[in-house]
């Protein structure tokens, strides 16, 4: 079956509900949960590994208002227990089924403000999908309610509708706050503190809002148009962005407070400095961070060959080293950027990447090959001096550790030669130094990440931080929980 | 978004562009530079030393060559026009009163020497600089630097002025004096650093050198800027862009700064044949209006 199929039989199948409705009577838990979950439209692999397209296509209206009534509206709702930012999910997907779509879209945006965001990059079979007792009556996550498909159906019907709801912000309270860095966590922090009246500026040190989500996720897993949308949105309730402004070097972060009279900061930086995997050959050309892969593609467009200035490294072999959610972005970029084969190299198995279920699957079925329980010990050059090749070493998962994660060790003597002319590193990162060299009061880990307290509240005074920048490498939607924790935070000082 | 208040060719191949940049020319100092893009959408962000600023009138000074697609682009804005900029960034030069100080600029080199001179010179220090360039034409900054020097020797490759010698020439007879130079400050073409720091090298004088690699964010987000120093990865935009020209691996920064070399010279060749192009165009409707002209009369 194809997916025009899976949308007719939906249809089929939301019809027979309909008629068991007008009979007079509701669905028994057991009917609800003999509705299979419904698989999300997608471009062919085939196909999309040769475009920029967005690789997910949305649900059709039967398949939402189907997948709708698979929910059973759990009186505890263990679901917004694992949501961050507290969706209240029963609440939106009723709507759903009722077919007041617009009423759904509202009652998200009581607690998330970038649901057409989050429905496509939140890590749901690990959140609110984790605990949901329709996954977990059939005995796996995968079966659970597809909350961010609906999420992202509910955020995309309103834009397409072009009516979006938005807060209206109330009267001036007369106060002032900066955020810095405009990713998830600035802007979720923005948006709640403009609703409480107050003014608010955001720095930004690139030419476009958005951070991670417009440098580093790409554009067939999150358009860049819905997050300049998102943006505009907030613009429009009269967030204003300074762009091109560096907190720390352009501007002290103590100036902001001291002389040009904000009331209090909010520190979302993000992740910053990319990690190296600290081998031999690291820095010859043709290897590089996947934060530099992906910022050259994404943000500064390089794939539209034509147009943008900026270059991209021709490749024809290509290694990916990590596991997580921006190894697979750079995977699949160097896929769509014409390189012959991809593979990623991981140190442990499929069963412990901690890269979000789909977009592994979508790799694959891409022709991303994965070579697991794999590692490189050093770059090998080749005769004109650039990277030629990897030597990688296997292993095998030992005895679980503390942690209980079995950990890999290395098999001795498993070293092998494979040629490679790009090796693109996505271990991780470790924290921008910059603020807080430039700010010797800001108190900061061993790491690096800013030392907050429960409320987010930083060393300074009136200084508070979320996100990457405390939290190190997570993810969009827990940034926006801290920047969500911050913005009550200083609403409540500020009263 | 930065407005350009002026521009001055200096030489067939270096402009000199004042852009208004308020925050930056109050914060700038000595060693750092500005990440420049001419277009938001589609524009490269390339690092660009700061020559001078103004703090009063809000102004950066920037002098740049022409070597690539971005340059010459930014080389056709004109005042009124407005690019992306983003600064001050990097660390700025540690400045003491070190004693007696040798600057050495080559080429577009100079123009970046010229505040971290000033600061030098501000601080006490007896400031001796050697300027050099290619050929005369080429020579930037000379008057203000030559105002600030104690001592200023002048060469060029190709003898049209000063000596025909290369920097690292002068630069050894200085550090033969007695009592040798306590601190050297090279900023040029990496090649040039490079054998300033083999010159210093065995007379064990301290060379400092600024390093200009390539870079997206220059804020410590992509690692495009990496160098190895003393057997270590720096990161030039954070932790630079300064460091000892002892230290560094200049073969493999070179290596690094040639990454696009190939794509680089088809987008530069790309450039030139498109302003061939409309230059050519230009010329056939002008010639066409002549006739048309012409017919009428």
């Amino acid at each position: 079956m194809n997916d025009i199929d899976f949308a007719r039989q939906a249809e089929t199948e939301l019809a027979r509900i309909t008629a068991i409705r007008l009979s007079g009577r509701d669905l028994s838990p057991r009917e609800r949960l003999a509705i299979p979950a419904q698989d999300m439209p997608c471009q062919e692999p085939a196909v999309r590994a040769a475009n920029m397209l967005e690789v997910a296509e949305g649900y059709t209206e039967a398949q939402a208002r189907l997948e709708a009534e698979r929910c059973l509206n759990c009186r505890n709702a263990p679901c917004v227990a694992g949501c961050p930012v507290g969706v209240d999910i029963p609440g939106f997907i009723a709507k759903i089924r009722e077919g007041d779509f617009a009423e759904a879209a509202r009652v998200i945006k009581r607690t998330n403000l970038l649901p057409a965001i989050c429905g496509r990059v939140c890590p749901q079979e690990k959140q609110c999908q984790a605990p949901c007792t329709v996954g977990k009556s059939l005995g796996s996550v995968e079966k659970a309610v597809q909350i961010g498909r609906l999420e992202r159906y509910v955020a995309d019907r309103e834009r397409a509708s072009g009516a979006c709801s938005l807060p209206s912000a109330p009267r001036s309270s007369g106060h002032r706050v900066a955020i810095v860095g405009s990713g998830p966590a600035g802007l979720t922090c923005a948006a709640d503190l403009r609703r409480e009246g107050h003014e608010v500026v955001v720095y930004e040190a690139f030419q476009k809002e958005g951070g991670v989500m417009v440098y580093g996720i790409p554009e067939f897993r999150l358009p860049k148009e819905l997050v300049r949308q998102e943006a505009a949105g907030l613009g429009s309730m009269g967030v204003r962005f300074e762009l091109n402004f560096l907190v720390g070097r352009t501007r002290a972060l103590k100036a902001l407070l001291a002389e040009d009279r904000f009331d209090a900061v909010f520190i979302g930086t993000g992740a910053g400095l990319p990690k190296f995997m600290d081998i031999p050959g690291e820095n010859l050309v043709g290897v590089f961070s996947a934060n530099e892969y992906l910022t050259r593609a994404n943000l500064m467009r390089a794939y539209d060959r034509l147009r943008a200035a900026t270059p991209i490294y021709p490749s024809r072999r290509v290694a990916v080293l990590g596991g997580g959610n921006v190894a697979m972005d750079a995977a699949r970029m160097a896929l769509r950027l014409g390189a012959e084969e991809v593979r990623v190299l991981y140190r442990r198995t499929r069963e412990e990447m901690p890269a979000r279920a789909e977009e592994v699957v979508h790799a694959m079925e891409e022709g991303v090959a994965f070579d697991f329980l794999s590692s490189p010990t050093r770059v090998i050059a080749g005769d004109d001096g650039r990277a030629a090749a990897l030597e990688v070493l296997s292993y095998e998962l030992g005895e679980p550790d503390a942690s209980g994660r079995r950990s890999p060790v290395p098999i001795r003597g498993s070293e092998r030669v494979v040629p490679f002319d790009t090796v693109i590193v996505a271990v991780g990162n470790e924290s921008n130094p910059l603020l807080a060299r430039t700010t010797p009061e800001l108190k900061v880990d061993r790491k690096g990440h800013i030392l907050v307290d429960e409320r987010q509240k930083t060393s300074i005074d009136r200084v508070y931080a979320g996100g990457d920048i405390v939290l190190g490498a997570a993810t969009v939607i827990l940034a926006m929980g801290e920047g969500r924790r911050a913005a009550a935070a200083i609403n409540e000082v500020l009263q | 978004m930065a407005r350009i208040l002026s521009k001055r060719r200096l030489s067939e191949e270096v402009f000199r562009v004042e852009v208004e940049a308020p925050h930056v020319a109050r914060e700038r100092k000595a060693g750092q530079f500005v990440i420049v893009q001419v277009d938001a959408d589609f524009g490269e962000r390339i690092p660009l030393t700061i020559a001078d600023a103004d703090p009063t009138r809000g102004a950066v000074t920037l002098i740049f060559q022409t070597v690539g697609a971005s340059t010459h682009a930014l080389a056709r804005k004109e005042p009124g026009d407005e690019i992306v900029l983003l600064g001050p960034l990097g660390n700025p030069t540690h400045i003491e009163r070190f004693g007696w100080t040798v600057c050495v600029g080559g080429g577009i080199g100079l123009a970046p020497l010229h505040p971290i001179a000033q600061a030098l010179k501000a601080a006490g220090n007896r400031l001796s600089l050697i300027s050099g360039a290619r050929t005369a034409g080429l020579l930037i900054m000379q008057e203000e630097l030559g105002a600030i020097a104690d001592e200023h020797i002048i060469v060029t490759d190709d003898g049209s002025t000063g000596r025909k010698a290369l920097v690292t020439e002068p630069l050894v007879e200085l550090c033969r004096r007695d009592p040798k130079p306590d601190l050297v400050v090279a900023v040029g073409p990496p090649i040039m650093m490079k054998f300033c720091a083999e010159a210093t090298r065995p007379f064990g004088v301290k060379t400092l050198v600024s390093l200009n690699t390539i870079m997206i964010d220059g804020t410590g987000m992509c690692g495009g800027c990496r160098v190895s120093v003393g057997g270590e990865t720096k990161f030039v935009c954070v932790d630079g862009p300064e460091f000892d020209g002892h230290l560094v691996d200049w073969d493999g920064m070179m290596s690094r700064l040639r990454s696009y070399k190939a794509i680089e010279d088809e987008a530069h060749r790309a450039c030139h044949l498109r302003e061939e192009a409309e230059r050519l165009a230009a010329e056939e409707r002008a010639a066409v209006l002549g006739k048309d002209r012409e017919g009428g009369r």
